[in-house]
């Protein structure tokens, strides 16, 4: 039987999957908080991780020493038959009990600060879990939209969590941890952000075919351009001008039941699909999954099942000329 | 006397090591199907935006992975060795209810066909909602093909195999010992399978409940997790982790239990404190029971529940902490002998540490926020039941294998295979704590490249192939062993306890004569106890109606899929008239 110490040492298997770590930028990393609440969690698990990197050191430390250091030698006497010491037993039983208090007792007190009412005056969103979106609602400024959020900067932000259809899990990584989202539950985060910039996320809860295509981005805006969003939403889109291409997508939207799941503001009232009032404006679209550029648009008019399988929006049969006049028409809802 | 050689020797068998025997292959062959699963899931997550596979097929994949290496994988491996071994080491010939224990079986492997007969009807209508079957996606409103039908149907079948296994092992230890075998001196593998069957007897009828709830649901339009009619999903999430946390320890204490059994003998040394390790295993048993919602802090239960959960979380650290330390303690000052089972055993130790203390970060329930339903969790639990359960049952493999079939696998080969699954198994899973920590979800079907973990998923990849590569060589060793083997001879470990008093492998009635126990290492003491001799032994023959009646359960579980009613009727006829010939059948002496 070949000895131990002559085989590849398996922590060189560690160093390499340290190494290919080594890369970035990484914009769902859980260690880059950039919210008060991120910032809680990350501190709390360093800590914890240090501690177990102390356990680990001791007991894998003991393990090889033993391993080496006891090994059968032919003729030797037989060993001592040790069947137990109680006091070597009892310190390894209150040595982790000890250990476990250092981490219990800052667990609980972040359980509760993070846990805790948001401060008056928090900007309120209501997030809507869909098969697969998200939807967004501002109540107190009367803001409805889909899939991408925005926050303004170094303000409380309270989020309140439900699902329409299926259970889902609502995660920006970098704000904070997640929630579910469950139908006729509501869930809460809140937290205030402390950077200006995107940050990704996406659900967290399988939730049936397009799990994978439910992504959300979060663009956390200076005040002044939070505010300059707001005033966008809420203008209404004009009617484009009669023999536009724009005009054509406009009527196309009508004649082939865009209308009867979209709501475009001033024009038409559907609920079940995400808000296109101003679908132009948004950097993404099909749950955040593509860039909204003219060409992701026509592709996904043309056939949502092949970029988001099982998506609800069917095959419309909608013909090229019209798709050109539809993509016109949606990249003009700014 | 009972037959010993054709076909209709093992449909009737009652032999318990013939039974560890079948429990054996269907489990292994079942492990083989759950491993080419993982296998694909890998090849597909091996670059960002793969189209290997559909949305759909993958999402069948992983869950059909889970749910086959939980229930039909590493449970009945579990149970192979139960069957085989337990028996022998109480000095028993054979389990308390033989027939019960033959149902036990053909339950168990018609159920696992059942569920993967999914697969190849039109359509691969199989199972898709995960492992965990959550509500409100699993209903009929969203889940309306047969996919669920056959998860949760295979599910029930299961439980009553596993049921049935639990009574028969509990009664078995408590009233078959061997004179002398108090319960203070039962082998560490007869405790923990103790401890095992108590937690099977109490955790599945919890999730049969569930089951039956989601199944009235779905087919009699009832409204247990239906919110829009009044029901709530999060009371599945309750009942199925107040089930799926005793079943971690289910699958775990089983592979302690060999780990205890593998240490002392290549140490020779005798296990270090014996009482701690058992009373831990009991105490593990029954703190699993007060954890069931770490798995659920993001559902948003409230600070308090939060908080109580992740205290008791924290507190089952202990005893699991105390056996790792007890186990270390067994080596030292031993004569350690780095047999291809000893590496397996110190596998299990050193990497169900690591997945250990990854458990202990996400006990904390704001910590918790960032990880669960990430890779961080998959990289965890893989640490636990790869790293500890799978470990340990390749340790009782190599261990038990010439006690099983006389002959001992190649030890050349063993060491390959212990290398490229230690090796491969650190290089898939480790990356995942990184996968996990830099964001990427579970479950997810593909990634984009912007989340900046191609490279990590590459290398994740190329360690589960490693791990093919090595259960390639595994399954080699076991072909190959059939001739080529060297003949073992009853004790060929110098192992301490009463399953290496007798032949390998054993004969029909195990021992000639039944021991007589004084000491809890038998086989080391000065006086091993007389196995040989004695009058000739009566085995009972083998029967037709476990099998019969075990045929019934699958026909019914097919009407409830057809809602046909009548079909329902004709299972329950032929379940029944199985246990009524059973019952009757004429006792020969």
């Amino acid at each position: 039987m070949p000895p131990l110490r002559r085989h590849f040492p398996p922590l060189a298997v560690f160093g390499l999957a340290l190494l290919a770590a080594c890369g970035g930028p990484f914009p769902q990393s859980t260690l880059a908080p950039v919210s008060d609440f991120g910032h809680d969690v990350d501190k709390l698990f360093t800590g914890i991780f240090w501690w177990a990197v102390a356990v680990f050191v001791v007991v894998e430390g003991l393990l090889l020493y033993s391993v080496f250091r006891f090994r059968h030698r032919e003729g030797s006497p037989a060993p001592k038959q040790h069947e137990g010491h109680t006091a070597l037993e009892i310190t390894w039983t209150l040595a982790p009990a000890l250990i476990l208090v250092f981490i219990a007792v800052p667990t609980v007190r972040i359980i509760f600060k993070t846990a805790g009412t948001p401060p008056p005056g928090a900007i309120r969103v209501e997030v809507i879990g869909h098969q697969w979106w998200w939807e967004y609602r501002y109540p107190d400024l009367g803001i409805v939209t889909a899939n991408e959020l925005h926050l303004p900067v170094g303000k409380p932000v309270a989020i309140d969590i439900t699902s329409a259809d299926v259970i889902h899990s609502w995660w920006t990584p970098r704000l904070g941890g997640k929630r579910d989202a469950t139908p006729n539950h509501h869930t809460r985060l809140s937290f205030t952000p402390d950077s200006v910039g995107m940050f990704m996320g996406q659900c967290v809860e399988y939730c049936g075919s397009s799990h994978a295509n439910m992504r959300l981005r979060t663009f956390v805006d200076t005040d002044s351009a939070f505010q300059a969003w707001v005033a966008a939403q809420h203008e209404t889109p004009a009617a484009p001008a009669t023999g536009s291409p724009e005009a054509a997508g406009r009527a196309a939207f009508q004649r082939f039941g865009c209308i009867a799941c979209h709501t475009v503001a001033g024009y038409s009232a559907g609920v079940l699909g995400p808000n296109l009032t101003h679908v132009g404006s948004r950097t993404t679209i099909a749950g955040s999954t593509m860039m909204n550029t003219e060409e992701h648009l026509r592709s996904w008019i043309g056939d949502p099942p092949a970029m988001k399988p099982g998506s609800m929006m069917p095959r419309m049969g909608v013909p090229p000329a019209d798709i050109s006049t539809l993509v016109a028409y949606l990249m003009s809802l700014k | 006397m009972s037959e010993t050689r054709g076909l209709k020797s093992w449909l009737t068998t009652t032999d318990h090591k013939r039974i560890g025997l079948l429990y054996f292959w269907t489990a292994f062959g079942f492990f083989l199907i759950g491993g080419l699963e993982a296998l694909v899931i890998r090849a597909q997550l091996a670059r960002p935006d793969n189209h290997l596979v559909t949305a759909q097929t993958y999402n069948q994949l992983f869950t059909m992975h889970g749910t086959t290496m939980v229930f039909l994988a590493l449970m009945p491996l579990g149970a192979a060795f139960f069957n085989f071994i337990v028996p022998l080491q109480i000095g028993a010939r054979d389990v308390v209810f033989p027939r019960l224990n033959a149902f036990s079986y053909w339950v168990f492997l018609l159920g696992g066909l059942f569920m993967n007969a999914s697969w190849f009807l039109p359509g691969h209508p199989a199972p898709d909602g995960g492992w965990f079957g959550y509500a409100t996606l699993t209903e009929r409103q969203f889940s309306p093909g047969p996919n669920i039908d056959f998860w949760l149907l295979g599910l029930q079948i299961l439980g009553v195999a596993s049921l049935a296994a639990g009574f028969n092992f509990i009664v078995t230890i408590l009233n078959l010992r061997a004179p002398g075998m108090k319960m203070m001196r039962l082998p560490v593998f007869t405790w923990m399978t103790l401890v095992t069957s108590f937690l099977i007897i109490t955790a599945f009828p919890v999730i049969t409940v569930a089951l039956v709830f989601l199944m009235f649901d779905r087919v009699f339009h009832t409204h247990f997790y239906i919110p829009s009619a009044g029901g709530d999903p999060i009371l599945w999430q309750h009942l199925f982790w107040v089930f799926g946390h005793p079943e971690v320890y289910i699958l775990i204490l089983p592979a302690m239990g060999i780990v205890s059994e593998v240490l002392p003998t290549f140490s020779r040394k005798p296990l270090f404190g014996y009482t701690v390790i058992v009373y831990s295993g009991v105490l593990i048993g029954f703190m699993g029971w007060g954890v069931w919602s770490h798995h659920m802090f993001s559902v948003g239960l409230g600070p308090i529940a939060d908080s109580v959960f992740a205290l008791t979380t924290m507190l089952i650290a202990i005893p699991t902490g105390v056996k790792i330390f007890n186990w270390i303690a067994t080596l030292w000052g031993g004569h350690i002998r780095l047999t291809t089972a000893m590496c397996f055993a110190l596998g299990f130790i050193a990497l169900f540490t690591i997945g250990g203390l990854s458990g202990i970060t996400h006990a904390s329930p704001p910590a918790d926020l960032q990880q669960t339903d990430t890779y961080y969790v998959v990289a965890h639990f893989h640490y636990v039941l790869f790293g500890g359960t799978i470990m340990g049952l390749f340790a009782g493999m190599y261990y038990w294998w010439p006690k099983m079939t006389g002959r001992l696998l190649s030890e050349p080969l063993g060491i390959l295979h212990f290398w490229l699954t230690f090796i491969g198994m650190n290089l898939t899973f480790f990356p995942m704590h990184l996968i996990g920590l830099l964001g990427m979800p579970r479950r997810i079907y593909t990634y984009s490249t912007d989340l900046g973990v191609d490279r990590m998923n590459l290398w994740s990849s190329i360690g589960a192939f490693m791990i093919g590569l090595g259960m390639v060589v595994f399954v080699y060793n076991l072909w190959r062993t059939r001739r080529h083997g060297a003949v073992a001879g009853p004790n060929p470990w110098n192992g301490a306890t009463l399953e290496w008093a007798t032949s390998s492998p054993p004969p029909p009635h195990n021992f000639d004569v039944i021991p007589t126990v004084h000491s809890r290492m038998p086989l080391w003491g000065s006086h091993p106890p007389a196995t040989a001799g004695g009058e000739p032994v009566h085995v009972p023959p083998g029967s037709w109606w476990p099998l019969v009646a075990a045929a019934g359960l699958p026909i019914m579980a097919l009407a409830a899929l057809m809602h046909t009613v009548w079909i329902v009727f004709v299972g329950a006829a032929i379940l029944l008239f199985g246990i009524y010939r059973w019952a009757y059948e004429p006792f020969e002496v």
